[in-house]
């Protein structure tokens, strides 16, 4: 990766849990150190430009689209992809909810709209419609239209408060 | 019907937990080793002779492969219809972003620099940017003039209407191009090899087309190619006919550097350089007696086809035959064209004209409405279609349909009336004013006329060794659920459980060609025949002896197990064959246009803002007949996703021209609804009975796509009074229009057209 030229350097994060080392330019996208040397093929690249969300990740928390974020900047950071969901109850009610409200068409946002969902519901567990549309304003979906999405969202969030 | 297990449920999407979990692999999550990374070089000019191709400065160009039309072994075009699309320019270029000649590099970020340091230089050659333009034929750019294909449609005797009439309205209405905007850009990996040929793997809806554009262009017999469909992130018709170039480029840079090559489009590129919807003009001059009745008319309907036929003649066809609405015509003439520019070849999206030819005839009936003095509700039912009646290509309906009871329903399901009422009061003051809107339409399911007998599709169904059913077909999916609903059409026919059958990968290697995915036609016609491929799976087996009449599904898997260990590769096919009484006149456009049409009634909610003249959509009914639905999560799904774009069409989603060449080639200025945008959508299934395709499914992607932007114009129309004629309709447009129309009297919004 030659992209900026400079020179490449040590970076140390933790994705998924796991501790990484990658050897990057400091002005490398996160989402291609995601994907190409990590393998983490689930991150999507829809734009490039900060437009559409497919890339978007958690990074300590905060809810990022990663095609904007220099992996310099990812240096100590916590980033979480759709791979790393596996373990978090509030993402599998959503993978289900997606699955049976039809959230999920092509399939190719459905990633980074699962991670806005997430990060959606930890910080209001209990939305209101309003919220949703909101809170996922950044994630765009050509094929669905959004109401089913937004349907997937409110029943994971009512299966998170039942419990 | 009501027996049935599985169809008419929402069976989970078949491939729905690896897209949720982020396991599905598209196009760019794959690499293999050894790949390289292909770019293209364009042009950067409308039209001209190609002079002198530099390789600059500044790059080491050995490392480089370089391709350009002479490396073609075959014939250097995109096979489809007229063969006019070069697959890499030989001496001229026709249009902006042509490609000219192809880059690998094994670092992909090595080449956009590489890209940029081609330099060309052109004799620049007089170039057309408008249907006007293009009519005049004072340049000529394709063929003798300027015309790809004229379509000329006549019932009854429509110069014999004018006289009786009570009143003509006139009007003209336009269409934008429209970007299909999937969110996962083109993108291939071609591999070559001497002895096997040419291997691709891509994002793409037509496994076949591809197919036959790489035997052409290789020269190499079918075996010696082979087109495999990954995921595909969206499609909607913007991966019909372009991913058979994008094949085509990533081959001929595998062949010359015997490597694997990988090409993915960035945004910019995929945006500027691949196809758009077309952009349409239409004229309407109708005839009508007092009572709001139609008597005849003319419409005269031109698309804007870009610089090579492509599928023009397609779409063109699509637009002429919906050009009339569901009413009914006594006479009609209608005289399509599809004309050349200088602008990237617009191609299929969604609709396939049929939104264009739509747009117009709903707005039109509003203007008639105004002229008659009868409501858009009343005009309307008056005119519509009904059993025994005829389209506008004679073909009759004969299956039971109620236009005027979807109106109502519709009507119902939106307040329609309590709201006019209501708008109009509170219209009179502040600075928001809101109406409602109606369009009433049909969607043709299948290819048109004889399409289908001359596709002859082929399905395949085979019992594997573990007893399990696997569906062959090149029908791809693409999101729209194709592979949801032929698992549940096989596992409704052969008694078995839903998780029981697998749809295998596209690839022309192994599965037979099932068609084209377009046209609304795979739960239609392909479903129909994987319903009939299974039966003869499962007859193979009860002819064998192996398998009672009456079975369990465990019968059937220890059944399919011992023969597939007995005889080997276990497999049904299925081919279409077309009904016997279906009568389509390609030379008069006349006949039975489609099997079925689906029907529908849609309702706009809208509300302006006076300050700021943006739109908002409040509320939006979309009621239709579909036949059955086979799945409900996912037929409403589809309607949702059209309407979405529908949106886009009218309000949102322009295309920036200069000199042939989209100028906002970015999400950040081609601007599509988001999730703040879109209103709630309320979606409304009618099922009249009607048997079709399988277990009585007509087709549904495209239909939703057609009824939103003239619902919402007229809407607006409603709201502010002033007849709005051009989509997308943006602020600035709306501001425009009203400026414009405060100029004229009150009354003169229609000032040639009534009498
Ligand atoms: S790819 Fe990052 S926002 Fe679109
Ligand atoms: S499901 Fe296709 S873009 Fe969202």
């Amino acid at each position: 990766m030659t992209k900026t030229g400079g020179v490449q350097c040590e970076i140390s994060l933790t994705v998924n849990g796991e501790p990484r080392t990658v050897r990057a330019y400091p002005m490398d996208r996160l989402l291609d150190v995601l994907r190409q040397q990590l393998g983490l093929t689930g991150t999507k690249e829809g734009c490039g430009e900060g437009e559409c969300g497919a890339c978007s990740v958690l990074m300590d928390g905060a809810l990022v689209d990663s095609c904007l974020v220099p992996v310099l900047q990812a240096q100590g950071a916590d980033v979480v992809t759709i791979e790393g969901l596996g373990g978090d109850a509030r993402a599998c009610a959503l993978q289900e909810t997606f699955l049976e409200y039809g959230g999920a068409q092509c399939g190719i946002c459905t990633p980074g709209m699962i991670l806005a969902a997430v990060h959606l519901l930890r910080e209001k567990p209990e939305p209101t419609t309003d919220d949703i549309r909101q809170g996922l304003a950044g994630n765009l979906c050509r094929c669905t239209g959004y109401v089913q999405i937004f349907e997937a969202v409110a029943a994971a969030a009512r299966r998170g408060v039942a419990r | 019907m009501k027996d049935d297990r599985i169809v008419g449920l929402s069976a989970p999407r078949k491939e729905g937990r690896d897209k949720v979990t982020g396991r599905a692999r598209y196009i760019d999550d794959i690499s293999m080793p050894g790949m390289l990374y292909g770019a293209t070089v364009r042009s950067r000019i409308p039209r001209g002779k190609i002079k002198k191709i530099t390789f600059g400065p500044g790059i080491n160009w050995n490392d480089f492969v370089v391709v350009t039309a002479q490396d073609i072994p075959g014939k250097n075009h995109i096979a489809l219809i007229e063969n006019d699309q070069p697959c890499l320019a030989d001496g001229v270029v026709n249009h902006p972003e042509e490609p000219i000649l192809l880059l690998a590099h094994p670092d992909r970020h090595a080449l956009p620099k590489a890209v940029e340091a081609v330099s060309i230089e052109y004799d620049a050659l007089p170039p057309v940017f408008t249907i006007e333009a293009s009519e005049r034929q004072s340049e000529i750019i394709w063929g003798a003039d300027n015309t790809f294909k004229t379509f000329l449609i006549q019932k009854g005797n429509v110069d014999e209407v004018w006289n009786k009439a009570d009143y003509i309205v006139e009007g003209e209405y336009t269409t934008g191009a429209q970007e299909q905007l999937y969110i996962e850009t083109n993108g291939m990996i071609a591999a070559f090899d001497s002895e096997r040929g040419v291997t691709v793997w891509g994002s793409l809806q037509c496994p076949y087309y591809v197919h036959k554009a790489l035997m052409a262009l290789f020269n190499l017999p079918e075996t010696k190619i082979r087109v495999v469909q990954t995921e595909t992130g969206g499609a909607f018709g913007g991966k019909e006919e372009y991913p058979s170039m994008l094949a085509a480029h990533a081959a001929l840079l595998a062949m010359k550097s015997r490597r694997p090559v990988k090409i993915i489009y960035d945004r910019a590129e995929d945006m500027v350089a691949t196809t758009k919807r077309h952009p349409s003009r239409t004229r309407h001059r109708t005839a009508v007696r007092k009572d709001g009745k139609i008597l005849g008319g003319e419409i005269d309907l031109t698309i804007d086809g870009g610089a090579y036929l492509t599928l023009s003649p397609v779409v063109l066809s699509r637009a002429t035959i919906h050009a009339g609405g569901p009413y009914e015509w006594p006479a009609i003439r209608v005289r399509a064209k599809a004309v050349a520019t200088s602008a990237p070849p617009h191609g299929a999206f969604r609709g396939f004209g049929a939104p264009q030819s739509l747009f117009a005839m709903e707005r039109h009936m509003d203007r008639i409405a105004r002229a008659v003095r009868l409501s858009p509700v009343e005009i309307r039912r008056v005119n519509f279609l009904k059993q025994g009646q005829t389209t506008i290509t004679e073909q009759t309906i004969n299956e039971p349909i109620d236009l005027g009871g979807m109106l109502d329903r519709a009507l119902e399901n939106s307040s329609y009336r309590e709201k006019k009422q209501r708008f109009a009061r509170e219209n009179e003051s502040g600075n928001t004013k809101k109406g409602m809107g109606i369009a009433a339409f049909l969607h043709g399911a299948g290819f048109t006329g004889s399409g289908e007998r001359y596709l002859r599709s082929v399905v395949g169904v085979e019992g594997t060794a573990e007893g399990r059913v696997r569906v062959l077909v090149s029908s791809t999916e693409f999101g729209q659920g194709t592979n949801t609903v032929l698992s549940q059409i096989a596992s409704e026919t052969l008694g078995l459980p839903y998780d029981d059958i697998e749809i295998a990968q596209p690839d022309t290697g192994d599965v037979p060609n099932s068609g084209p995915t377009v046209a609304s036609r795979t739960a239609m016609v392909v479903g129909k025949l994987v319903a009939s491929a299974a039966r003869g799976l499962e007859q193979t087996l009860t002819a064998s002896g192996t398998l009672a009449a009456n079975h369990t599904p465990e019968e059937f898997r220890t059944a399919c197990r011992a023969y597939v260990a007995a005889h080997g590769q276990f497999r049904s096919l299925a081919r279409y064959d077309q009904p016997a009484n279906i009568f389509w006149d390609d030379k008069n456009y006349r006949g039975e246009a489609y099997s079925a049409f689906a029907w529908a009634v849609y309702v706009a909610e809208v509300a302006v803002d006076l300050t700021t003249y943006s739109v908002t959509v409040d509320d939006f009914v979309a009621l239709q007949e579909i036949g059955r639905v086979l799945n409900p999560v996912l037929a409403r799904g589809q309607i949702i996703g059209g309407v979405a774009q529908g949106i886009g069409f009218a309000l949102y989603e322009k295309v920036e021209w200069r000199d042939g060449r989209m100028q906002n080639g970015q999400m950040t200025n081609y601007i599509m609804p988001t999730s703040a945008d879109v209103p709630p959508i309320r979606v409304f299934f009618e099922e009249l009975g009607n048997t079709h395709g399988a277990y009585g499914a007509k087709g549904i992607g495209e239909l939703p796509m057609d009824g939103p932007a003239p619902a919402i114009v007229n809407a607006i129309e409603d709201a502010l009074g002033v007849p709005m004629d051009s989509i997308p309709l943006l602020p600035e447009d709306i501001f425009d229009a009203m400026a414009s129309a405060s100029k004229r009297e009150s009354d003169a919004h229609f000032p040639a057209g009534v009498r």
